[in-house]
């Protein structure tokens, strides 16, 4: 039984038609990666699966069940975690904040259970450390480099044992350090059983950590293969549209 | 310091830019707006002081914190609101009508209870209304809370028949009593020394609920979904936040603060009339982004929100006790805001006009890592 299992998802926005009825299976302890050329739907199929808006149509099931998720925590309770391609971040608060939003750690009680701010400073230091980042999370999200906030919204993740992670482009804007940080935690991630969807524009990335690679182009899935039966050449050629179908 | 768009970097930037932000709570406290409106006002009160030694009676302090807790106290509501990148036009004409119909009550003779929770519950539903167009329905905080400001008051006038309202029957005197009320008492005899201010009531129930705020923003959930929210309100809903009934919570309690206000008033003053809070609006956004809120949202604070309603307070009562005449407070105030605003202001790399004053002043330290 798949993990997530997407069937004929369409998505479109008034006259732009962003996905074109996508299917695609995950099973637990894979990673898949999602590619595609600028504005093919990869985004968008991630903020569908992570219950940000609702498909045009098509269905969605989480171990073998149908959800519909109405809002992101609805997805979040089903297991989903996502690093989101803008990173989701408030500049105004600080990493640790960041990091808990929507689920601070608290102590106390009744109408005096106020912010456990040591516990969650503590917990988000320890996965800073984790990402090898030096991320310091009582420093405002304002001040801190792209690789710093891509720490931020990766070590949200870590926060609860989810099924399925999410990741937009989680690479995008990190050193070469961190990059092996990130692909090594996906690494565990699927060693521990967690199934992956990597998005990125990285070749060498995907081809390292992926054990299937689908190809998006124009909102249709041109492609899904493992990764082992096809090449950095194919894919390319898939992307651009230079090969037609696999 | 670093601007704030997302860009490549190795590991050795990294290090780097942890360094610079190491900053001595000296350096926090003068790139704080609240900070410099303090002293502002201490320099103020100072200098009324040197020419007007009657500034510094405790019967003088006693009135100045009196006259600006009514706006202290919504300031803290519409730090709330603006916190949230919102607005909250309608607080003055929410005054008139909670006033209008507490009066109306008293009038009939209903216990003061009775009459005060019915002006509340009239206050709430005002705001009630304002959160959940603005939060559910998506309008836009400047329009509803416009509207709202003509709704409230009018309704206000119709309910009074345009008519004052001072006979307030058996509970009367109760009334007067909260809003009248003093601590200390400085009366003849008591354990006070005479040169400690009485406060009134107004001035307490500030303190009181400047110290909930304060708290709620410091170590509550709800205080930092707030900032979230006007931070990146669509990074507060995707993380799980409940933005629309935080919003609508938080036009609620700025009506609630306003509600609470019109009804100290009215007990001070033992009367109600349809046109108490009238352009008061105005002054309480002032007092609020003289205290550091900052409109676009994501910064405020309850000590910013106090300080904000003292200066304007203070300035106004220097300007009288100097004799200008009171046609030009307009002018004062105003350009108090601006400045304000002004030095607020974020500049392009990120930095206020104060954090650059700020660096002048104390370079920032370069942590050896
Ligand atoms: N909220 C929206 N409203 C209207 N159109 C949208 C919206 N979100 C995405 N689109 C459109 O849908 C298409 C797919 O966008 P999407 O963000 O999914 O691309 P992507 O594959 O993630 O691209 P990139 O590699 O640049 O991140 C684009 O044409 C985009 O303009
Ligand atoms: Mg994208």
């Amino acid at each position: 039984m798949s993990l997530l299992a997407l069937d004929r998802i369409t998505k479109s926005f008034g006259a732009i038609h962003a996905l074109q009825g996508v299917d695609l299976e995950i099973q637990p302890g894979e990673a898949v990666g999602l590619m595609g050329d600028n504005g093919a739907g990869k985004s968008t199929l991630v903020k569908i699966i992570a219950g940000n808006f609702p498909p045009t149509s098509g269905h969605i099931a989480v171990e073998g069940r149908e959800v519909v998720f109405d809002r992101p925590i609805d997805a979040r309770a089903a297991g989903i975690e996502v690093v989101y391609q803008d990173l989701a971040l408030a500049n105004n608060l600080t990493a640790a904040e960041n990091v808990f939003l929507g689920r601070e750690l608290k102590k106390g009680w009744g109408p005096f259970r106020t912010l456990d701010k040591e516990a969650m400073i503590e917990r988000s230091s320890e996965l800073f450390a984790e990402l090898k980042s030096e991320t310091r999370p009582r420093d405002l999200v304002q001040k801190m480099s792209g690789g710093q906030r891509q720490a931020v919204a990766i070590a949200r993740t870590r926060l609860s044992d989810p099924k399925l992670v999410l990741m937009d482009e989680p690479t995008a804007a990190i050193s070469v350090r961190q990059v092996a940080e990130v692909l090594n935690l996906i690494k565990r991630l699927k060693a521990t059983g967690h199934a992956v969807i990597l998005i990125s524009h990285r070749m060498p990335d995907v081809f390292e950590v992926c054990d299937r690679i689908a190809v998006l182009r124009r909102g249709t899935k041109v492609a899904d293969k493992a990764t082992r039966d096809t090449s950095p050449e194919e894919i390319t050629g898939l992307i651009t549209g230079a090969i037609h179908a696999a | 310091m670093q601007p704030d768009v997302p860009r490549t970097t190795d590991h050795a930037a990294i290090g780097d830019v942890a360094g610079i932000e190491e900053r001595t709570l000296l350096q926090k406290m003068l790139t704080s707006q609240p900070f410099w409106v303090t002293v502002a006002l201490i320099v103020v009160c100072l200098g009324i002081g040197f020419y007007q030694p009657a500034f510094f009676t405790a019967q003088n302090i006693a009135n100045i914190t009196r006259n600006f807790a009514i706006f202290g106290i919504m300031a803290l509501g519409m730090t709330c609101v603006i916190i949230t990148a919102g607005i909250d036009l309608s607080v003055g004409s929410i005054m008139g009508l909670v006033a209008i119909v507490a009066g109306i009550y008293l009038t009939a003779e209903y216990s003061w209870y009775v009459s005060f929770a019915l002006g509340m519950l009239a206050g709430l539903a005002c705001g009630a209304v304002n959160g959940f167009l603005i939060a559910y329905v998506g309008l836009s905080p400047f329009v509803v809370t416009l509207g709202m400001m003509s709704i409230a008051r009018s309704l206000a006038v119709v309910i009074s028949g345009n008519q004052m309202l001072y006979q307030f029957g058996p509970d009367a005197p109760i009334v007067k009593a909260i809003g009248q009320a003093k601590f200390p008492p400085n009366v003849e005899g008591d354990m006070w020394p005479d040169w400690i201010p009485a406060f009134s009531s107004h001035f307490w129930v500030m303190v009181f609920m400047a110290l909930i705020v304060g708290y709620v923003f410091k170590y509550k959930a709800w205080g930092k979904h707030l900032f979230a929210i006007g931070g990146n309100e669509q990074a507060a809903r995707l993380t799980g936040v409940n933005v629309k009934l935080i919003k609508f919570q938080a036009y609620v309690f700025s009506a609630f603060c306003a509600a609470v206000s019109s009804l100290l008033i009215l007990g001070y003053t033992g009367s109600a009339i349809n046109a108490l809070g009238q352009s008061y609006e105005l002054r309480v956004i002032a007092a609020t982004v003289i205290g550091g809120a900052n409109l676009l949202g994501g910064y405020g604070t309850a000590y910013g929100a106090i300080i904000g309603a003292a200066l304007l307070e203070v300035i106004r009562n220097a300007l009288l006790m100097a004799g200008i005449d009171s046609n030009w407070q307009g002018a004062f105030v105003g350009i108090f805001i601006i400045l304000a605003v002004f030095i607020g202001l974020q500049t392009e790399g990120g930095r206020s006009y104060i954090a650059q004053l700020r660096d002048t002043i104390l370079p920032p330290r370069r942590k050896d890592r």
